[in-house]
């Protein structure tokens, strides 16, 4: 018989739980797993509210697997560290993202790219190898296998910091990727949510020139003057769109509404990119004619490996790189899904759970 | 008032021309311009039939200017040289493709990227720096700015190696910029026709192996005995291709009817490159998950550069790479372009217009 949440793991823990797809969240007892020789216990400090979390909660992919935690930006102390960890001692600041197991054998765990191991394990709504369900970061404390966490900089705050954790690596990697990193290029950025003021910041730290690309007009006082745009391009302004055709080397595609590519396809020159990272859930019209007369290419990325992740970490802490967020309590969890629905948030709601995450 | 086609230039000049858009061909008078310092003035000798001749002739993608002569796959023999050419002597044989003139001073020309050029002038149906519009190679000789021109190596059979100068180039280009030219790779080739037969000897001469996906269960044979492919797939049969999921690190897709891309991304390895050369008139469907779960791209490719053009064909001639064509008259170019739409080719037309093309 099927053990209850909190009865299947020996160490007791405490989170908020979607039971639904009405995505409601609320209060739910179970349990994490011993820790193992290669694991670290984490105490959860701050945790970010990502667009995905909505989407798990809600079902809306279709894979829910009820109850769900989510959460999978999270940062915390480690309380506890097994007889086979390397990397860290009782105290330090981790933080941990989107995955926290893969085979560790294939080609892709091989080169340091456990997101695109056939066998990822997500930090929520996945089976962990010991066959239980795995709860992400709106709880008390997670235990994780140390190769998925991340040394968290200590000159990055914790609560702009946590968010870094799936946003931040998933523009960091396509940039790299992709070779948006030439000082001097132009990159556009589609989406300016948790995603796209991420790629800004980091467009203007790689030395290239940003234009943030938007349906919301109102959002461009805050794009320049707050996130360093160098411009801002409305989609619905015909005259501006076209006068700035053929000028991007690069864009990335954060939009998770079904959108037309043909207007971002157009920003591109000659070899432009357009990279997407957002997930519409149905597929886009793609037309082919801009592909081929101007040798360009539409591509995907999806978040990163451990090792990227760790770098693109070091980098935000170099360059002073964080997301903007508003802190919330636990209990305003609720509310900040709806308002996230809306995109009602300059840029990303953080649970602060050490100090809301009550019994 | 505007010049007739027969009047506008002082040289003489007779071919076939599409009048409206039937598309039907039929003789046409018209003229050339001077030899001009850099120009070289050949006679056609072979003219391939491209895919592209039957859109524009019938219109299909509604730019089509008629009268129309069209032909971009042209190879010749020399018989007169401007003043200034160094390229070409009389005498010498010379090949064109789908571009006779560019701006030669933007970024892109200065490149070698002429077919990139936001000025390029394509061999027929545009506008030349005089004002008057291109005629392509299904006609008696052409005048040619040498720059445009290709040196055709004395090894390759004239009749193949015409429409080299365009399928050839279709497929290469993008092979090398899309890094998808190293051996051991696995690539797929989406279409057995003009350019997928070309796709697979190229591919075949740079070491990789090939998986060549049709809808035509038929093509197996030829694909595999005489072309080289190591592997095919018939795109209908989901179990073939479900099994080969995940295997190929780029697809060269050279299909222009409107099909499905979702088969095609699963076919990739991680970190995959589906490339389009064919160009569907209406935009297709791109799965999003897919692409980004194996980072995956899908990009476009369009002919190539004089320069590559070039290392094209000297690549075709290290490797003995000649195309499969049937060689025609040009009377029977209505039929052949009538067989063409249906695919029934092996797997270019070449009209032999020295020996056919008669003024009237």
């Amino acid at each position: 018989m099927a053990k209850s949440p909190d009865q299947e793991h020996p160490c007791k823990a405490f989170g908020w739980a979607a039971r639904d797809k009405s995505g409601l969240l609320s209060p739910l007892c179970f349990s994490r797993r011993e820790n193992g020789d290669e694991d670290v216990t984490i105490k959860i400090l701050f945790c970010g509210v990502c667009h995905s979390d909505l989407h798990v909660a809600k079902n809306e992919w279709g894979f829910t697997n009820y109850p769900v935690v989510p959460g999978h930006e999270m940062v915390g102390t480690v309380m506890k560290v097994g007889s086979d960890v390397k990397k860290f001692k009782v105290g330090e600041r981790v933080g941990v993202g989107v995955i926290v197991g893969s085979c560790k054998k294939c080609e892709s765990c091989q080169q340091d790219l456990e997101n695109y191991c056939p066998q990822t394990i997500f930090t929520y709504n996945s089976h962990y190898t010991d066959g239980t369900k795995t709860y992400g970061g709106y709880s008390d404390m997670i235990v994780v296998d140390e190769r998925y966490v991340l040394r968290f900089p200590d000159n990055l705050p914790l609560e702009g910091g946590a968010p870094l954790l799936c946003a931040g690596i998933t523009v960091y990697s396509p940039m790299k990727y992709y070779g948006m990193t030439e000082p001097g290029k132009h990159l556009g950025v589609a989406g300016l949510g948790g995603l796209g003021h991420v790629a800004v910041k980091m467009g203007k730290a790689f030395g290239l020139k940003v234009t943030v690309i938007s349906s919301s007009p109102k959002k461009e006082t805050e794009a320049i003057e707050r996130l360093g745009a160098d411009s801002f391009l409305v989609t619905s302004d015909p005259a501006k769109m076209k006068a700035a055709l053929g000028t991007m080397d690069y864009i990335i595609d954060t939009v998770s509404a079904v959108h037309p590519l043909l207007p971002l396809l157009s920003l591109l020159k000659l070899n432009g990119k357009l990279v997407t990272v957002g997930l519409p859930d149905k597929p886009l019209e793609l037309p082919i004619f801009p592909l081929v007369l101007g040798r360009k290419l539409v591509g995907g990325s999806d978040i990163g490996g451990m090792k990227e992740t760790q770098e693109m970490l070091d980098f935000c802490a170099k360059h002073g790189i964080a997301a903007d967020v508003e802190v919330i309590q636990m209990d305003y969890i609720n509310t900040a899904m709806e308002r996230l629905a809306k995109s009602d948030v300059r840029y990303r709601f953080v649970i602060d759970v050490a100090s809301s995450l009550s019994q | 008032m505007a010049m007739s086609s027969e009047n506008e230039h002082p040289v003489k000049a007779f071919g076939w021309a599409a009048r409206d858009s039937s598309g039907h061909l039929s003789p046409f008078k018209f003229s050339r311009r001077a030899t001009q310092e850099k120009d070289v003035t050949f006679k056609v000798l072979y003219c391939g039939i491209c895919h592209s001749d039957l859109h524009n002739v019938k219109n299909e993608w509604g730019i089509t200017s008629y009268p129309v002569i069209p032909g971009h796959e042209i190879v010749g023999v020399v018989t007169e040289v401007g003043a200034k050419v160094t390229k070409f002597k009389v005498g010498d044989k010379v090949g064109v493709g789908c571009m006779v003139g560019s701006c030669r001073s933007c970024a892109n020309c200065k490149d070698n990227l002429e077919n990139y050029c936001p000025k390029m002038i394509l061999t027929y149906g545009t506008k030349y720096y005089d004002g008057t519009i291109t005629h392509g190679g299904y006609s008696d000789i052409m005048v040619l700015d040498e720059h445009f021109g290709i040196k055709i190596p004395d090894n390759l059979p004239l009749d193949g190696s015409a429409l080299i100068l365009c399928a050839g180039i279709t497929v290469y280009s993008p092979l090398k910029y899309y890094g998808l030219d190293k051996a051991g790779m696995h690539l797929g080739v989406v279409g057995l026709g003009g350019l997928g037969h070309m796709a697979v000897k190229f591919a075949k001469a740079m070491g990789l192996k090939v998986t060549v996906i049709s809808t035509s269960p038929n093509k197996k044979k030829e694909a595999m005995e005489h072309l080289g492919a190591d592997e095919f797939l018939v795109s209908r049969n989901t179990e073939e291709m479900q099994f080969a999921m995940d295997t190929m690190d780029g697809i060269i897709d050279t299909v222009s009817a409107v099909h499905s891309l979702l088969p095609l991304i699963g076919l990739l390895k991680n970190n995959g490159k589906l490339v389009m050369v064919g160009a569907p008139e209406k935009p297709l469907e791109l799965p999003i998950m897919p692409l980004l779960l194996g980072r995956k791209i899908v990009g476009g490719s369009n002919i190539g550069g004089i320069k590559e053009t070039q290392e094209m064909i000297d690549f075709a001639a290290k490797h003995n790479i000649v195309a499969d064509i049937e060689v025609i008259p040009m009377d029977y170019v209505n039929t052949a372009m009538e067989r063409l739409s249906k695919a029934d080719v092996k797997y270019r037309f070449v009209i032999d217009i020295a020996n056919s093309l008669k003024p009237i």
